[in-house]
């Protein structure tokens, strides 16, 4: 049965769309079958992110309005294996996607053998964001050390947990992870930034990863390669620690010291 | 206070702890309120019966008990008013 993995967070411009393009490329270079669908009707992005922009001919909403197969529509990725990219569309109104569209091609995809379907949200709390998580059976909940990033990642987590398909079936609910994305480590040991604890303290969810603030993200969009294919950067390897621990692998959490500083120069140097 | 704290900036110049407390109310909040099912109309039709028992009773605000209780098939609404002693409630209908 595949596994339907929503990515969202209320807040916009979280990184969310960073988050799936890495997730889903990390998932596809593990061996699973997988496919990223573009839920942002209007404003399709994942494309530019994955680097497939220039081979899109159909999308989503063709697919669920009939105009093209969902063959037709998925593009292979050409650097890595096992990995299908659905766009959004770019053109028609928000009102075409439907509840039973969605899950027709969600039916479609675990019955044509793939093991992840990620679900890149659009911001909002609203219908767009609402049918990308109604199906799924996980959740990564993509949060900045932000106040108003925070508050809106707990708005979603009861929005998870009321309405979607297991919810409304009084199902096992979605499995829920964290994900702190933009974390800069020298912020929070200066006291301007919410740490990582304070985060996991409010919003009481299971700490996937956490992805610094990096210059390779932005390098990795110019490029249109997700950031988890550059091994040397560090959102890269924070990335992949994050994936194999979807996958039941235990990692030890990086990136979340300040740069150069180790436990104990931190505990006599300061001042 | 963990020995950690002792090491971090002091609080008062620490927005990042500013931040946390803020939201932590904040959230407990509205997460209260996420699970309160009282209808939406309730706080003003709350206020026109307070206002209504007013126009024979002179009653406080909190003589007054609105409840609804959530049931399998229906809610229900109760509403109970504490009277003022007898003496009172003469020198209320006096006044109006
Ligand atoms: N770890 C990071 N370090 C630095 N910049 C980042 C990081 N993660 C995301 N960004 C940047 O933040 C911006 C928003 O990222 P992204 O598009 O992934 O967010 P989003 O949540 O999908 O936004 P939207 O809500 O508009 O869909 C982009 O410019 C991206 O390059
Ligand atoms: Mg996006």
């Amino acid at each position: 049965m595949a596994n339907v993995l929503v990515v969202t967070s209320g807040k916009g411009g979280v990184g969310k769309t960073t988050t799936s393009a890495a997730i889903s490329s990390g998932l596809a270079m593990a061996g699973k079958k997988t496919a990223v669908i573009d839920f942002d009707v209007g404003l399709r992005n994942l494309d530019l992110i994955m680097g497939v922009e220039r081979r899109v001919v159909y999308d989503i909403v063709n697919v669920i309005q009939g105009e093209a197969s969902l063959n037709q529509a998925l593009i292979r990725h050409k650097e890595v294996d096992n990995l299908y990219v659905l766009p959004a569309s770019q053109t028609k109104d928000k009102d075409a996607l439907t509840t039973e569209g969605v899950g027709e091609i969600l039916e479609s995809l675990a019955n044509e053998g793939f093991d992840y379907i990620v679900c890149d949200s659009p911001a909002g709390i609203e219908r767009g964001a609402q049918l990308a998580m109604y199906y799924a059976d996980e959740a990564i909940v993509v949060t900045n050390p932000e106040v108003s990033s925070v508050r809106d990642s707990d708005r979603m987590l009861g929005i998870l947990s009321s309405k979607s398909k297991r919810a409304e079936n009084n199902e096992s609910p979605i499995r829920e992870h964290l994900l702190i994305t933009r974390y800069a480590p020298d912020r929070v040991g200066t006291g301007e930034m919410l740490s990582v604890e304070d985060m996991q303290e409010i919003l009481a969810v299971p700490l996937l990863g956490v992805i610094p603030e990096s210059n390779a993200v932005l390098q990795a969009s110019n490029a249109g390669r997700p950031v988890i294919l550059d091994k040397n950067a560090d959102a890269g390897q924070a990335y992949a620690d994050a994936v194999a621990r979807l996958l039941g692998e235990e990692r030890e959490m990086r990136f979340i010291d300040a740069k150069g500083k180790s436990f104990l120069s931190r505990l006599f140097g300061r001042s | 206070m963990g020995l950690w704290d002792m090491f971090r900036p002091r609080a008062q110049d620490n927005s990042a702890s500013v931040a946390k407390e803020r939201l932590q109310i904040l959230i407990a909040h509205e997460r209260a309120r996420g699970q309160d099912k009282t209808p939406h109309y309730f706080p003003e039709m709350r206020e026109e019966i307070l206002g209504v028992i007013r126009k024979y009773v002179d009653v406080d605000d909190d003589a007054v008990r609105f409840e609804v209780d959530h049931n399998e098939q229906y809610d229900l609404f109760e509403l109970s008013i504490t009277l003022p002693d007898r003496q009172d409630d003469r020198r209320a209908k006096k006044n109006t």
